[in-house]
């Protein structure tokens, strides 16, 4: 009797075995982590050093070129003032 | 103008003309590589907002508490150039993020307080901008908490520590790199340099501003 289940036993293991071997495994849920991360999704840091040291050279031109608009134009309007109040009867 | 000023532009051209070169020659660091080189201008940035900010705070405080109003010139020049320079150092660092963690922006303490600062001196200008007369005095109240909040941007990343290197980085750099201490330095000096130019620049505008606005006074009284 033993030995009648364990024989149906082992031929159960034997017959399921190989659907259990050959299944999809699951898909993970969640993020999972890797040690190295491909080349393709590495970014290349070149862009990022001559992007950030551009916008200084705009940022630094911009403002320069600000500044002296912002001074001619206050000089101009003080040297108009000053013509016509020479100008202007006393 | 003072007589020193083209002469200081003349070397203050020169040194941002070589800088590039010494970034190029320096070490790179063993992690970030070629993106840590940000690093010497992020850092000469901060180094010449800090300076726009003590010389803003400091104005704002005599001209609050003295009234004197060649103070008051000093203050609106560094809240402008602290504005400018933390312009800078915000997107060079999102620049340098980008690369090394990944992210363009983090809310981290550092990042946010820097952000903070900035906001508060964008607040200066556009109180000095908008609300008109007695504004000077409401903006030196501003100039002197932007100074007063400084320090503790400095200190948030030895206090919250997140991802944002700490303080402790410029302290070990010259004994470990001696090659990388030396560029720091020497850009560090440039943008000082410059911060220097700009602040006299612009303090010129000021002053010819007031005086064009006395002019206007006398001719209609």
């Amino acid at each position: 009797m033993v030995q009648r289940v364990a024989g149906v036993l082992l031929a159960l293991v034997a017959a399921t075995s190989p659907i259990v071997a050959f299944q999809q495994p699951t898909a993970p849920e969640g993020f999972v982590q890797v040690n190295e991360v491909p080349a393709s999704e590495r970014l290349p840091a070149a862009p990022f050093l001559i992007s950030a040291y551009a916008f200084f050279l705009v940022l630094m031109i911009g403002y320069i070129w600000s500044v002296a608009r912002r001074l001619d134009k206050v000089q101009r309007e003080m040297s108009d003032l000053q013509r016509s109040q020479r100008g202007s009867p006393s | 103008m003072n007589k020193y000023f083209t002469p200081l532009a003349v070397v203050a051209a020169a040194m941002f003309a070589y800088a590039p070169v010494a970034i190029i020659g320096a070490p790179y660091e063993s992690t970030m590589l070629l993106v840590q080189k940000i690093f010497y201008f992020h850092f000469s940035t901060w180094m010449a907002l800090t300076a726009a900010i003590v010389v803003c705070g400091a104005a704002s405080a005599v001209y609050l508490f003295r009234g004197n109003p060649r103070a008051d010139h000093y203050a609106v020049a560094g809240a402008e150039l602290a504005v400018i320079f933390g312009a800078f150092g915000l997107v060079s660092g999102s620049i340098w993020g980008r690369k090394a963690w990944g992210v363009w922006w983090q809310w981290e303490p550092r990042l946010t307080m820097a952000l903070l600062l900035e906001l508060v001196f964008i607040g200066y200008l556009l109180v000095r901008r908008y609300v008109g007369p007695g504004s000077e005095k409401l903006a030196a109240a501003m100039g002197i908490f932007g100074a007063a909040t400084a320090p503790f941007v400095y200190k948030s990343v030895d206090w919250w520590r997140t991802i944002h290197p700490q303080t402790t980085v410029m302290k070990t750099l010259g004994a470990r790199s001696p090659g990388m201490w030396g560029v720091v330095w020497f850009c560090t000096v440039a943008f000082l340099l410059l911060f220097v130019l700009l602040l006299a620049l612009r303090v010129r505008l000021e002053e010819q501003r007031v005086e064009l606005d006395r002019l206007y006074l006398e001719a209609e009284g």
